[in-house]
């Protein structure tokens, strides 16, 4: 077989297309790895979307920003009581996860706080602003401190410090603000059940 | 007089019962003896209470300031005094409470000295608008957007007057511009002039004839100013679905009509606008349509701001049903009033007071059968059918997809609907459980930026301690050396422990090789010391010293002879040891 005929044969051209095109792709794959390199870790940004930012550490992590990093790297998802099942079921969206009951461990879902001092019994102790995770609470040492409440996520983190038990947590209630009309409830009868209702 | 070219998507044609009311000339309601007025009439922040408890009001007199520029004010509508403010029921279909001030009526209904701007060409627009803000306008058509926050934008080219009042029923509008129309063209030439509008379009349904006659009477002839007409069908009175009709063009989907150059203005506002600025008069009274099979008579009221609905029903002969309805606005977007108690405000167009078969109760709902009716009758081209399906299964996803927000609840979905769902409450519902969470996830968001923002002002504080700790040990340490004797050494004790150890070592060293070298060096010594002592002796004898002297040298030889000559029999003792 000479040179010319080695390189005519058919065999020979696909092995050489094909491995031309292979080191092509290759190359462009080199570059676009390094050209559009992610920076940082995507899905612990978007798991810390999900997370309610509460801050309150019932995870037992310091923060929510520390869970999403562990969840990213594999801890369970039903950790935290401020999400509730709500936050569960959409970080099981998220990551292709069964939704799993919420963890009792770590709390229970309530409905949302606002932290309240009471100010005539504050003493201007500053423990309860070194607590705050969100910096929600405004006073300087022997000075009234006072909660701004719409910074407050409700965290309790404040109540435990505060030696003359001076904070309230006090319940989120609708106002006529807040109030949004409700879905109607139960519709799923047919026109005859209503009926048998009222023969009944 | 132009006829509408354009129409919009949809829309229902149910029956009007407008003539219920609207054979009556507009009456003016008598003073009630108590005047409640809520300090949220409007849509945005609440206004504030500017006047206490006891304090005796005049009418016109402002008694609650708007918060900002986005509120509006609350004038007394009658005089007397305030005997309270506290949370009373109000007209919301909440049922809830809210800050109201409560004024006892001394019935003389003495007014606030008030002048008017008949001149009001001579104003420029930032005047104009704070009058109007301050005179407490809002939009008389509903949602009640304070008037001059939505005129404070630039570049409009048309103004809409809507005198269009699709609702059925409802005739206050109409009346209004059967009676008011000099005055409504006025506040339109007000509303063009603050936003510098090019033309004016006054668009009204074709069933109200007699509102067309008169208005097109008051208007002035010219190329600018347009009477448009189109046939009667719900929600023709839409903004945006108004806009669509007169002119032609949407409004982009999350848009204003300001985004497309126009402005539109009840024509209840455009009177109450004349009002402010030329009489001076402040938004305390309004005109309300009273209708239904339940009142002996029906008509439109001019009513005070505050009067509470019990009142006007017993002035217009209600009688009590067996299951007792009454509803603040239309039959198709209005909502049953929790009491009778409640007031009047600035947002009621109509109070409706139907018989139990005149407005029957719901029919209970059935299985969506896919018929598709209210994708037709939708007039904002949403498919109801799908948001439905989305709604009960609370995907917000797909429901911001299919435009939810873009939804009027206007009813008309579920007017149509063949198996009686209630589908505007589920967009209603829905629409509010979004917002919710678009809250919550705003202030989510915000905890975030606090707690990041937190973390890092502790991190650095916590740099700063330790480059103040570094920074004060280094300066300890310069003024220690300083003032130290040994400038040079970098630790005086291990230099002092040097030193010993050296002086040690040399010592060592000397006598290590000195020993024997001493011995002779020694011996040499004694030897030359020796013969320097002889030679001394003998300069002294040849001198002739005293005896003394040369006693003491002789002597100080012989101890030098005696020394060397032990010195040479003893050999050096470390060299033994060694």
């Amino acid at each position: 077989m000479t040179m010319a005929e080695f390189f005519l044969n058919d065999l020979t051209q696909t092995v050489l297309v094909f491995l031309t095109l292979g080191g092509l792709f290759g190359l462009l794959l080199g570059y676009a790895s390094i050209r559009f390199k992610v920076e940082g870790d995507p899905i612990v940004e978007q798991i810390n979307a999900l997370l309610p930012q509460t801050q309150c550490g019932q995870c037992s992590h310091p923060g929510c920003r520390p869970y999403a990093e562990a969840i990213a790297s594999g801890e369970a998802i039903n950790k935290c009581p401020p999400g509730g099942e709500d936050t569960i079921h959409r970080l099981a969206d998220l990551l292709g996860m069964e939704p799993q009951p919420l963890d009792g461990e770590h709390g229970i879902e309530k409905p949302k706080t606002v932290a309240f001092i009471r100010e005539a019994e504050c003493i201007g102790c500053t423990k309860c602003i070194q607590a705050c995770p969100v910096d929600a609470i405004l006073g300087a040492a022997k000075l009234m401190h006072t909660v701004i409440a719409q910074e407050c996520t409700g965290c309790d983190l404040c109540v435990e410090p505060c030696p003359v038990d001076c904070i309230d947590m006090i319940e989120v209630t609708t106002n006529i603000k807040t109030w949004g009309w409700e879905a109607p409830e139960n519709d799923d009868i047919i026109a005859t059940d209503r009926m048998s209702d009222k023969a009944a | 007089m132009n006829t509408a070219k354009h129409t919009f998507h949809g829309g229902i044609r149910p029956l009007e019962h407008k003539e219920d009311s609207n054979t009556t000339p507009i009456e003016i309601a008598p003073i009630p003896p108590m005047l409640v007025l809520p300090l949220q009439q409007h849509s945005g922040p609440t206004a504030k209470p500017c006047v206490t408890e006891g304090e005796y009001v005049y009418k016109g007199q402002m008694i609650a300031n708007a918060a900002d520029a986005s509120g509006a004010s609350i004038h007394a509508s009658s005089s007397g005094y305030v005997v309270a403010i506290e949370a009373r029921l109000v007209a919301h279909p909440s049922g809830m409470a809210d800050t109201c001030i409560v004024i006892e009526t001394d019935g003389l209904d003495a007014a606030i000295e008030t002048s008017g701007h008949p001149n009001w060409r001579n104003l420029n627009r930032v005047e104009l608008l704070d009058i109007l803000h301050r005179s407490g306008i809002v939009g008389l058509g509903g949602a009640g957007f304070p008037t001059a926050r939505k005129l404070n934008t630039d570049s409009i080219d048309t103004l809409i007057i809507n005198g269009t009042e699709c609702e059925p029923y409802i005739t206050a509008d109409d009346l209004c511009m059967r009676e008011r129309a000099a005055d409504i063209i006025r506040g339109c030439e007000i509303l063009k002039y603050i936003v510098g509008a090019n033309s004016v379009i006054v668009g009204i349904e074709d069933n109200k004839p007699e509102a067309i006659e008169s208005m097109g009477k008051a208007m002035p002839s010219s190329p600018d100013w347009k009477l448009v007409t189109f046939p009667t069908k719900y929600p023709s009175g839409g903004e945006k679905q108004l806009i669509e009709i007169l002119t032609g063009r949407q409004v982009p989907r999350g848009g204003l009509p300001a985004n497309i150059g126009i402005v539109c203005q009840n024509v209840g506002t455009a009177f109450a606008v004349k009002e402010a600025l030329e009489d001076g008069k402040p938004l305390i009274s309004r005109i309300t349509t009273f209708t239904g099979q339940a009142l002996s008579r029906r008509g439109n009221l001019e009513v005070r701001l505050g009067t509470p609905v019990s009142y006007l029903l017993d002035y217009m002969g209600y009688t009590e049903q067996k299951v007792p309805r009454l509803i603040m606005g239309g039959p198709m977007m209005g909502f049953a009033l929790p009491d009778a108690t409640v007031p009047i405000v600035k947002t009621t167009n109509c109070i409706l007071a139907p018989d139990t078969n005149e407005l029957p109760l719901p029919k209970p709902a059935q299985p969506c059968i896919r018929c598709g009716f209210c994708a037709e009758a939708c007039p904002a081209s949403l498919l109801p059918q799908q948001l439905f399906w989305h709604s009960k299964s609370s995907n917000f996803d797909q429901l911001d997809k299919h435009a939810l927000d873009d939804c009027i609840e206007c009813g008309v979905c579920s007017y149509v609907c063949p198996s009686s769902i209630p589908l505007v409450q589920y967009f209603r519902a829905s629409k509010h459980e979004m917002r919710m969470r678009r809250n919550e996830q705003q202030q989510a968001d915000k905890a975030r930026e606090r707690f990041e923002a937190r973390q890092q002002r502790l991190e650095r504080e916590a740099l700063e301690r330790e480059a103040t700790r570094a920074a004060r040990k280094a300066a300890a340490k310069a003024k220690a050396a300083e003032s130290s004797r040994f400038a040079d050494e970098a630790d005086p004790v291990q230099a002092a422990i040097e030193r010993a150890k050296a002086k040690k070592a040399r010592l060592m060293q000397q006598s290590q090789q000195g020993a024997q070298m001493n011995a002779e060096s020694a011996l040499d010594s004694l030897k030359t010391k020796l013969a320097a002592q002889q030679s001394t002796l003998q300069q002294a004898e040849a001198d002739e010293k005293s005896e003394k002297i040369t006693t003491a040298l002789q002597a100080s030889i012989r101890r030098l002879e005696q020394q060397i000559a032990e010195s040479e029999t003893k050999p050096p003792s470390k060299d033994v040891e060694e």
